[in-house]
């Protein structure tokens, strides 16, 4: 079990948004205020650290030909509570969040990560997965969400700082709205995947050059 | 429930509140099987099917056993456990009747059970109180709205993907970018109001 090595991967090189291109509806549509990403984010990872553990535990016991069935119902299971538990204790962010979070249910991470991870691996290293690839999630997310809502409506931290309101960066009258309506997910993510993908070749090429470097002086010496 | 009600419902759902392009549900099978047209129709089809079907389906189990149940917490494993039935059917429907569909939808095709927008149809339908043929309508059209977009994009798709762009964005953002650009004319609907 590698820590750093999962966590790198999913931070980074394996981000379930930005690399996996996974669970975009809600990456998309949630993300315009710093608030909603936080709440999202956490509450999904939580879910998945919960669905991986069982769905480890159960990895032997769950028969081949049924398992997405099954993990299903353990997903809808978890997140039915958590549903319940953010609608009694922080009705804000239920309210805000509507209806996506009943929808974490088919949220492709979760159920991709039972499939990949944890229906193979132990009950420690899939709970490390879980936190480790919803980290990531959420990492995905806050970033969407700093770069709409400063550009959408010129705040930062909406709904957490300053009494809710947020601290205002960019005066009222010059934020380009568009960019906290539907379209600004669109153009904000196709954004940050392309930047992530010049991201990851630039340092691919940097490798393969320090490598190709250490090849050269072994062949001098 | 009158009749401009039920326009008002089917105006929403395929032009000012599409499902994909303004409330962003389904958007994995529109990024996935929207490179060609034909696939993209067979896609849209088929979730239009199941929305219509799941709709009235999970309207009836939630009003009759549900609520008389007092089980409407369990309304989302429930409603999960349908949709998956009812793919199930279709798949071994096209599967049997129309294999060439059913190899081009390829994986796509178990996902619906896993599409947002199918979940979330069923979903608003409780939440905005809908009565069976509401419901009935809503599911429908909101699979038109599918269809709609989700040709509508395999179309601009097709010139993207043969163009120039820089080189990071090759690929999905800028697949991204255009149903950004599709979505924005679709906030030109936004000020239609029914009556």
């Amino acid at each position: 079990m590698n820590f750093r090595k999962q966590l790198k991967e999913g931070l980074l090189t394996k981000n379930p948004v930005l690399v996996q291109l996974l669970g975009m509806c809600s990456t998309m549509a949630i993300t315009t205020t710093l608030f909603n990403g936080l709440g999202m984010g956490l509450t999904v990872t939580f879910i998945l650290i919960c669905s991986n553990v069982l769905i480890s535990l159960l990895r032997k016991v769950i028969p081949g030909s049924i398992r997405i069935a099954a993990y299903v119902v353990i997903i809808s299971g978890f997140v039915t509570m958590v549903d319940l538990l953010l609608q009694a204790f922080l009705p804000d962010l239920s309210e805000s969040l509507g209806v996506f979070i009943p929808l974490i249910v088919v949220n492709c991470i979760i159920l991709g990560r039972a499939e990949a991870f944890a229906s193979k691996n132990g009950v420690l290293a899939s709970a490390l997965d879980g936190l480790t690839q919803g980290l990531g999630y959420t990492l995905a997310l806050v970033v969407m969400c700093i770069l709409r809502e400063l550009l959408g409506s010129g705040t930062f931290g909406a709904g957490l700082l300053n009494g809710g309101e947020g601290i205002r960066i960019i005066p009222a009258q010059y934020p380009a709205m568009m960019l906290i309506l539907p379209v600004g997910g669109f153009l904000t993510l196709g954004c940050l995947i392309a930047f992530s993908q010049w991201l990851t070749r630039r340092l691919d090429n940097r490798s393969r050059e320090k490598a190709a470097g250490k090849r050269k002086e072994a062949a001098a010496k | 429930m009158s009749f401009t009600s039920i326009v008002a419902i089917a105006l929403g759902a395929i032009l000012t509140n599409n499902f994909i392009l303004v409330k962003f549900l389904g958007i994995c099978p529109f990024m996935g099987v929207s490179k060609k047209m034909d696939t993209a129709l067979g896609m849209g089809a088929a979730v239009t099917f199941v929305m219509t079907i799941a709709s009235i389906v999970t309207w009836a189990v939630n009003s009759w056993i549900l609520v008389p149940l007092n089980l409407s917490y369990m309304q989302t494993p429930a409603f999960i456990l349908i949709i998956a039935a009812i793919v199930q059917v279709v798949e071994m429907f096209l599967k049997k009747s129309v294999p060439t569909l059913y190899q081009a939808l390829g994986i796509y095709l178990p996902l619906i059970t896993t599409n947002c927008a199918v979940l979330g149809v069923a979903l608003l339908n409780v939440q905005e109180n809908y009565g069976p043929v509401e419901s009935l309508v809503y599911g429908f059209t909101g699979g038109l709205g599918f269809i709609l977009a989700i040709v509508l994009f395999s179309a601009v798709r097709q010139r993207v993907e043969e163009s120039e762009c820089p080189e990071s964005f090759r690929g999905f953002p800028i697949a991204l970018i255009s149903a950004g650009l599709l979505a924005l004319s679709f906030m030109g609907f936004s000020g239609l109001k029914v009556f």
